[in-house]
């Protein structure tokens, strides 16, 4: 079942994406409404994080095309954020948390430029937010995993996007300070911002999100929580390997085929 | 010999200021375009462009007959940097790793250079004499022309470093975040494999090929372990290669036979060392004295909670005890708790009278603490992680020693202020 939403801020058309031809997301199509809260759920290896890094540029898409706010991505950066997994840096890079917030402000400063004032009240202000002000010149190898996802949290806010994706914020994080990501998400959200979130744990989603994206290596399901998140839905997506799915990827790749004519 | 040093440390001699200017100059760029070959992770790729400029160096030479300073950094430049596509060529084509990758075109890359050389050296060409010099470097040939170029090149790198310090920083962090703002992460990426090999080439009339890549990235990881601001660290990297360079000069000039490469090498190496032993905080020296310090902590702690266990039992903690006492309720090694029992006299914690130990109120206190800090920590691990009764002490016995008074306010506050522990012990209020 997908739903498509009203004036849509992202519009993903028949989008596949494939790791060295193998492909792992297979004709996505989907929409998401403004100034929502959406939840990326599916069982390991399902291109969760594939998909929004698709949708970022990051994995080339070989086929299809993404819309965001009606426009391609290179036209629309500043207004986007993107939070990748905790994991995917090393924090033993020589920096402060006050350095990795600034970051937030790069895209903003543009090349060769220093940041100004402004950009550095902004970065307390974020660190307020997420409650790591005392934490400003504490070198990051030094932060516990809840630390420094909150970090990153404050990095993305110091981007002033619109719409935010972020790569499972809520792993390796205790309770405490998921109540607390959660709460930052849902004022995002009240202030007309979307944010897309790599979610794991089934059990929460529809406590946290509006909307919902059901994805095992194609689209289950897209929509509002109550109409898509059910029991049969769920069935469709975590129930078996799609086998006949994997197997004709493996084929592609081995015979270095490509997944679309062309 | 010392006649020898005091004219080398007068810089009279115009050559000698030169000669030292230079190593210094080249020295101190190399470890700080290295700095981000490190966080970046690309030690071995510095080693092979390292080599790979070697070919070029000959081939240059093949080609015009001279060793004017221009055409060799132009074709040291092209090989080294073939080098690097060849290896990004393999990596993306092939399925072979990176590191075999590297391997590969570091020995051909050298293999050829080698071959050039040892031709060049039997074709009886005059002008060559001196080539061989790029092996091990040669700290004296950098007057006239040579100084000029490399050190115009080594300013041009710095420069570059500077103005671009925030990106190179970005993509050595968050390589797809950079990506994702929009930074023309390849330009940048381009710019600064550039910028290592044109180190690479400025740095070997100093070091020599072989030994290139330690000028790369030795002063980096030892500038590591002084600080965690990567300006400060590109700061102390460049001063620790600027000392080598001007050592590596220094042994030029009272030996002129002598490499300058493997001395550069060689000091630097000395100043990692002492890095790696001595730095604060995380050399292992400095760790070292931080477990003793806590292994102290623990034994004292220990003691002033046998004592208030003794004290628990007795019904009075303020009675004087005997030593035996002691390491009767605890098995302490006799040498530690003798050591022990005197440091908490003087910090103040015991007293000690005709052989006996006494409580001080600050000795109570602190014994009281750990002692119910252990309970708490059982009574937790009991209720919250459903653990059996007779497993939870092990634990408690670390942990006691390690919470923080915020922590156990919380753990009170959680357990609901508690009594008893779980060995139905009263705990101390």
């Amino acid at each position: 079942m997908i739903i498509h939403a009203k004036n849509p801020v992202l519009e993903v058309h028949d989008l596949t994406v494939s790791y060295n031809r193998k492909p792992v997301l297979w004709g996505i199509d989907l929409t998401l409404p403004k100034g929502a809260l959406v939840g990326i759920v599916g069982p390991n290896g399902a291109g969760k994080s594939t998909l929004i890094k698709a949708i970022m540029g990051l994995i080339p898409q070989s086929s299809g095309f993404v819309k965001l706010f009606d426009q391609p991505l290179n036209k629309v950066r500043d207004q986007i954020s993107y939070v990748p997994q905790r994991e995917s840096v090393d924090w033993d890079f020589p920096a402060s948390v006050f350095d990795i917030v600034m970051m937030g402000r790069y895209g903003k400063l543009g090349i060769l430029k220093r940041p100004r004032q402004s950009d550095e009240d902004i970065v307390i202000d974020c660190l307020r937010k997420v409650r790591m002000e005392g934490f400003k010149d504490r070198q990051i190898s030094q932060l516990s995993g809840g630390q420094q996802q909150r970090v990153f949290l404050a990095r993305a806010l110091a981007q002033k996007a619109d719409l935010y994706f972020m790569d499972e914020p809520f792993a390796g994080v205790d309770m405490t300070t998921e109540q607390a990501i959660i709460e930052i998400l849902r004022e995002m959200r009240a202030e007309g911002k979307t944010v897309v979130v790599v979610h794991h744990d089934l059990q929460s989603v529809p406590n946290y999100f509006d909307w919902v994206i059901l994805l095992n290596m194609r689209l289950v399901a897209c929509g509002e929580t109550e109409k898509v998140f059910t029991q049969e839905l769920l069935q469709e997506t975590y129930g078996g390997k799609l086998t006949l799915l994997v197997e004709v990827g493996d084929l592609l790749k081995k015979s270095e085929h490509p997944s679309r004519e062309s | 010999m010392l006649q020898n040093l005091l004219d080398f440390l007068s810089f009279q001699d115009i050559n000698v200021r030169y000669v030292t200017f230079g190593s210094v100059l080249l020295a101190a760029c190399s470890a700080v375009v290295g700095c981000f070959t490190f966080l970046k992770k690309k030690a071995l790729v510095g080693d092979a462009v390292a080599h790979s400029v070697l070919p070029g160096v000959c081939l240059a030479f093949l080609a015009t007959g001279t060793k004017n300073p221009v055409f060799l950094v132009v074709g040291a430049f092209l090989t080294g940097w073939i080098s690097l596509i060849v290896i990004d060529w393999i990596t993306a084509n092939t399925k072979l790793k990176e590191d075999t990758a590297i391997g590969l075109v570091l020995s051909v890359f050298f293999g050829i250079g080698i071959l050039l050389l040892t031709a060049i050296q039997h074709s009886g060409n005059a002008s060559q004499a001196g080539l061989d010099s790029f092996l091990f470097g040669k700290a004296a040939a950098l007057v006239g022309n040579d100084l000029i170029v490399f050190s115009t090149l080594a300013v041009v790198l710095l420069a570059v470093i500077f103005l671009f310090f925030k990106e190179f920083t970005l993509i050595s962090f968050d390589l797809n975040f950079a990506k994702v703002i929009g930074y023309p992460v390849r330009k940048l990426e381009l710019l600064l494999t550039t910028l290592t090999v044109l180190a690479v080439v400025v740095g070997i009339q100093a070091v020599g090929v072989v030994l290139m890549a330690a000028m790369l990235i030795t002063p980096a990881t030892a500038a590591r372990f002084w600080t965690d601001k990567l300006p400060v660290m590109v700061l102390i990297a460049a001063l620790m290669g600027a000392f080598s360079g001007f050592m590596g000069a220094l042994v030029s000039y009272l030996s002129p036979s002598m490499p300058t490469g493997p001395w550069v090498v060689l000091v630097l190496s000395i100043v990692a060392l002492f890095s790696f032993m001595f730095a604060p905080k995380k050399g292992i020296l400095a760790r070292m004295m931080l477990q003793r310090s806590n292994q102290r902590k623990i034994c004292d702690e220990n003691i002033l909670k046998a004592m208030y266990q003794i004290g628990e039992t007795d019904k009075d903690f303020f009675a004087e005890r005997k030593f035996e006492l002691i390491q009767e309720k605890r098995l302490f090694q006799t040498k530690y708790l003798k050591k022990g029992l005197n440091r908490l006299k003087r910090e103040g914690y015991l007293q000690k009278k005709n052989n006996f130990w006494k409580f001080t109120k600050e000795g109570f206190e602190k014994g009281k603490r750990v002692t119910k800090l252990h309970r708490l920590w059982e009574l937790y691990l009991t209720e919250y992680l459903r653990i059996a009764i007779d497993h939870v002490h092990d634990d408690a016995e670390t942990m006691e020693h390690i919470i923080t008074p915020e922590i156990e306010e919380r753990l009170e506050q959680r357990l609901h202020y508690p009594t008893v522990d779980p060995h139905n012990t009263q705990i101390p209020k």
